[in-house]
């Protein structure tokens, strides 16, 4: 069945084009002169969905969104300012506040751009070790999303189930960098410390129970009809469109294009060294973005599982000077995080810390979709395509 | 039920202790409701304990709530339309004491033994939409008058499947008295066979899913509890609500889970009674006198049961949505109940 034959929508499945019609009749309703009174509904920034303080702006006739925008900035903390009055090693306790549920993996492309700029490269213990715990960062951030998700659309359960297991990777976390929730283990040249005795066997059994978790996911949330009617055609973002938004991560594979960069770039981390597979899915719809991320959780464990087997001997820290200098230079390192492409272009002038450095997190480009995508939705859909969106506020405020 | 006791009471103290009957009758339930399952199930469902401060095994914990809820500051927005404010949450518990009172207990133990006691039931049970429409209304809030309105809008609709479930047991029973419907089904047979007598759950199971399904949609649990949508709207229409007013609606929905709970277990369980073949009675007068005290015991029991059912479905269901929640309301119950029936009506006349 075809019922448009515009080429924005000519690749989109039914449920999909249908949703579209919606999109495009709630532009029309926005310039007809003579109307009934809609109502403006602020969702946020004090409100359970937003995971923080994002304001959405939603104009509504009855339950349809007419138009919306989001509104960001509640939670602007000024890292890229900050980062200019700290030393190199002083910024990694800072940016790991930036995405707080994967704080592991804001250290990282940090560390390398400075690492590039300074011509050191981490010894390759080191980068196994950063490579495993980027990855439990990963599986520690989107299995609560996982979690998440169920409550968003009125599931309570799940989130339990999420934190519980979360919990196990936050402990191997904690019992290997010492902190919880930011490390701040990471160091120019390697790392802080090495894996505690036993860590291994403990990582993987935990990697066993996470992928138990997954399965219990798939089975409690994603078979369930109920789950499926909510997010099936809901908030599609069609290939060209989520290019054309810079989109990134998960979202990006869910509209079916085939980019991850830990394979796709070369950086001095060890995904090339290990076998994974890079899900997409062609639908582009919130299912499809969920579901994409429950098999990233999987393939994260087996990832971990794989690196765990061949973590080489050595020493866990390069040679590098005591007082860390920076020679002068810029340079920009991005790496596939939990939330998307997040990268730091640095700009060094010699001194101990950064002159200035720019942020690219993941989260701010994604919620940048959200008023092309949510119009012509209900307010029920809103909170759906906002979570399979996921964000975390501080990404996009930084 | 007065004239189990020897003396003569006159009319007020009979009054007063319908009234006290009817208040045990609702909160008795609806404590062991919030306990068992609101506390307890749920946590175990969701690998946590609950809670286990208050009182042994934290059984004291609703008490504890409710001396919090009490202590708490009473609240009314600025803009609120106040008198209905203050009414909205007493019109919902009114309902639910209303419904209560044609509920049978045993064979004399009754608040009143109503000739329509199906019709009116069914009817006060509709109050309760107008209690959350006006809380919705009157708390000036967008979010509250989404959520009243998605209130009204589904109460309505689910209204019509649970009638229509329900035609099948008056059908089958040849009553709307609650107290002949358990003796019909009590006393009845299945093929000749009265081991277990005719419990409608066996012979009017469709009417019995559609009538949970619209139960469900009643009380506004998952997955239909886009009224109060914690995740969309915040609270739905109980958003401006704290302290007392609070506890008042939080009682309310427990309660009234339990109260439809026992008008289904009347209805297609078998009420307070057991299968009159067991001890050889054949029909209502010569039911033992021990059922009235038997028999609440009986009711509470099949009670918990039906809650449970609703409550395992509230804990691991998402939600639906607002459209999605008509279309199966008009698309799918009322046919299937419509046509529940028509089979029921032609079984009836071919048996």
């Amino acid at each position: 069945m075809t019922i448009l034959n515009d080429p924005v929508s000519a690749k989109l499945g039914d449920r999909a084009q249908l949703s579209y019609i919606a999109s495009q009749a709630a532009d029309a309703r926005l310039n007809v002169e003579l109307e009934t009174e809609g109502m403006t509904l602020n969702i946020g920034p004090q409100h359970p969905a937003t995971h923080g303080t994002l304001r959405i702006i939603a104009r509504l006739d009855g339950e349809q969104v007419l138009w919306a925008e989001p509104s960001c900035g509640y939670m602007h903390r000024g890292y890229e300012k900050l980062t200019e009055v700290r030393s190199f090693p002083q910024v990694t306790s800072l940016i790991n506040r930036i995405d707080w549920l994967g704080s592991f993996a804001n250290e990282v492309p940090f560390i390398l751009a400075a690492e590039k700029l300074m011509g050191v490269e981490a010894p390759p213990r080191a980068q196994w070790i950063r490579t495993i715990l980027f990855e439990l960062s990963r599986i520690a951030n989107v299995s609560l999303f996982l979690g998440d998700l169920g409550v968003q659309l009125g599931a309570i359960t799940p989130v339990f189930m999420a934190f519980r297991d979360r919990e196990y990777v936050l402990n191997l976390i904690e019992s290997a960098t010492g902190g919880r929730f930011h490390p701040n283990f990471d160091r120019i040249g390697g790392l802080k410390d090495d894996l505690p005795a036993g860590w291994i066997d403990e990582t993987k059994v935990v990697m066993k129970k996470l992928r138990n978790f997954c399965d219990e996911i798939e089975s409690l949330l994603f078979g369930n009809e109920i789950f499926q009617s909510r997010t099936r055609g809901i908030g599609v973002i069609p290939r060209d469109v989520a290019m054309q938004y810079g989109l990134s991560g998960a979202n990006l594979r869910a509209s079916g294009v085939d980019w991850d960069l830990r394979r796709d770039q070369d950086s001095s981390m060890a995904w090339n060294k290990v076998d994974f597979k890079v899900w997409t899915h062609p639908d582009g719809d919130s299912f499809a973005r969920c579901w994409v991320r429950l098999q990233e959780t999987r393939e994260a464990t087996k990832i971990v599982d794989q690196l765990l087997d061949g973590i080489p001997a050595g020493p866990v820290m390069a040679k590098v000077p005591k007082i860390i200098k920076v020679p002068e230079g810029e340079a920009w390192v991005s790496t596939e995080n939990p939330l998307g492409e997040m990268g730091y272009y640095v700009v060094s002038r010699g001194d101990s810390g950064p002159f200035r450095v720019k942020i690219r997190s993941a989260s701010f480009n994604n919620i940048s979709i959200t008023p092309w995508l949510l119009r012509g939705v209900y307010v029920p859909d809103i909170i759906t395509i906002l979570a399979s969106l996921y964000f975390i506020l501080g990404d996009i405020d930084r | 039920m007065l004239s189990l006791l020897a003396v003569e009471i006159p009319y007020w103290g009979q009054s007063l202790l319908r009234v006290l009957g009817g208040l045990v009758a609702v909160l008795l339930p609806a404590g062991t409701i919030v306990y068992v399952f609101l506390f307890k199930m749920m946590s175990f469902m969701q690998s946590r304990l609950g809670p286990m401060e208050a009182g042994p095994y934290g059984s004291m914990q609703l008490f504890a709530e409710v001396g919090k809820w009490l202590q708490k500051e009473d609240i009314q927005p600025d803009n609120a339309d106040k008198r209905i404010f203050r009414m909205a949450p007493i019109v919902v518990l009114m309902s639910t004491f209303l419904l209560v009172a044609v509920v049978p207990f045993g064979p004399d133990a009754w608040f009143t033994d109503f000739e329509t006691g199906v019709f009116y039931a069914l009817a006060v049970s509709s109050i309760s939409v107008l209690g959350i429409l006006m809380a919705g209304w009157s708390s000036a809030n967008k979010y509250s008058l989404l959520g009243g309105l998605r209130a009204a809008g589904q109460l309505i609709a689910y209204e019509l499947p649970m009638v229509l479930a329900v035609i099948g047991v008056v059908i089958q029973a040849e009553t709307m008295n609650l107290q002949q419907i358990v003796v019909a089904q009590n006393a009845g047979s299945i093929f000749g066979s009265d081991i277990v007598g005719n419990p409608y759950v066996l012979t009017q199971f469709v009417g019995f899913v559609v009538f949970m399904i619209a139960v469900q949609a009643e009380l506004t649990q998952a997955p239909f509890d886009m009224p109060i949508a914690e995740s969309e709207l915040v609270s739905g229409y109980m958003t401006e609500y704290s302290g007392f007013r609070f506890l008042i609606f939080f009682i309310g929905e427990f309660a009234t889970a339990g109260v439809f709970a026992m008008i289904a277990s009347t209805l297609f369980l078998g009420g307070w009674g057991v299968p009159f073949s067991w001890f050889g009675w054949t029909t209502m007068d010569s039911v033992d006198n021990w059922m009235n005290v038997a028999g609440p015991l009986i009711v509470f029991t099949k009670m918990m049961v039906l809650v449970f059912l609703i409550m395992w479905i509230r804990f691991s269901y998402p939600r639906f949505r607002e459209d999605q929640l008509q279309r199966f309301a008009w698309k799918v119950l009322i046919p299937i109940s419509l046509a529940n029936i028509m089979v029921t009506a032609v079984l009836k006349v071919a048996f």
